[in-house]
């Protein structure tokens, strides 16, 4: 497998599932246990990979400079600064406590 | 014919809508930037956000493969996927908004359908304001996220070395980023703390890629059963 095999997989699977919803007249999802676990699929995803993205190089679980990152990271969104400037803190502290390191 | 109420709030829905994109547009500079760092080229970056057209599933795309390359590539297309699952929900609500023109219209606002383009639409007060807001939204969205998808990528091919520039640490506070507006509630802060610690916990007998997808389970459980709502309700 290739990258490009990786992209295209993927993108025609997020394509079908968006076109689902709009073409296919089920109403299955909009129950509620579907409609929840969707939802919290969301969730579950993005917090596991906020973890291994922090934790992991490889197999091994490592804290290092991208954990005090994702601390400021939470104490900045947590007083609703921006997206962007978020992500580029996020990027400093870790480069600077490398830097000094 | 509409009133001045309903034409007021159309053009408010076309101020949300414009207002929205250029908001989040700002993240496709963190996208193009850690797509590159993650191993993909320019052009493969810019395809992801012209046709994936899904941040979330393309954030997850790139973070696995920047973890685990080509190998975790089956992982990284599941979990982008089940990242695209709420998007068959989203669909489904505004597809009475966006109505009935034809295959080809119907397939454009499929490929419009996002977090942003839906809750802007489901904001308005009136049916015409929902459609004016989820077209409006989501077209602002899909120029301004490509434009800078393409920036942020020439940026990141600039750069050269990511890992000392912190674009490793980036990666997480973007998806920090992505998850901080759903955690409002109680059920959805326990799946993710659960989530967070499964992916943990399995990361170091699971191939990289893996964890990420069992922790899906979570998801599953505490959604079927619909578990940490007591306390909420508590409140």
């Amino acid at each position: 497998m290739t990258v490009w095999h990786v992209i295209l997989l993927a993108t025609a699977a997020t394509l079908a599932l968006k076109l689902a919803g709009h073409l296919v007249p089920a109403s299955f999802l909009e129950r509620e246990r579907p409609a929840r676990i969707a939802d919290l699929l969301t969730v579950a995803l993005l917090a596991a990979l906020i973890a291994v993205q922090t934790l992991a190089v490889g197999q091994t679980l490592v804290v290092d400079a991208r954990v005090p990152a994702l601390v400021v990271a939470a104490a900045l969104y947590a007083v609703r600064t921006p997206f962007i400037v978020v992500v580029a803190a996020a990027a400093l502290v870790a480069a600077g406590i490398r830097y000094v390191a | 014919m509409p009133g001045p109420d309903v034409d007021a709030s159309i053009r408010g829905a076309r101020r949300d809508g414009i207002a929205v994109g250029l908001a989040t547009a700002a993240y496709g500079i963190s996208f193009g930037a850690l797509s590159v760092a993650s191993g993909l080229d320019v052009w493969q970056t810019c395809f992801l956000s012209l046709v994936m057209f899904t941040g979330g599933s393309q954030f997850a795309l790139v973070g696995v493969i920047g973890a685990g390359g080509v190998a975790a590539g089956g992982s990284a297309i599941a979990a982008a996927a089940l990242l695209g699952v709420r998007n068959v929900v989203y669909g489904m609500r505004m597809r009475p908004v966006v109505g009935e023109h034809g295959l080809a219209h119907r397939i454009a606002a499929a490929w419009l359908t996002i977090d942003e383009s839906t809750a802007v639409a489901l904001a308005q007060a009136n049916e015409r304001a929902a459609r004016v807001g989820f077209w409006v939204t989501g077209l602002a969205i899909f120029i301004g996220w490509n434009l800078t998808t393409l920036a942020g990528a020439l940026i990141g091919d600039a750069l050269g070395d990511t890992r000392a520039y912190g674009l490793d640490a980036a990666a997480a506070a973007a998806f920090l980023g992505l998850l901080w507006p759903r955690l409002k509630r109680v059920q959805a802060g326990a799946t993710a703390v659960l989530a967070a610690v499964v992916a943990t916990v399995a990361t170091p007998v699971l191939t990289p890629g893996l964890p990420v997808l069992v922790a899906a389970a979570v998801a599953l459980v505490v959604g079927w059963f619909d578990l940490f709502r007591r306390r909420e309700a508590a409140r």
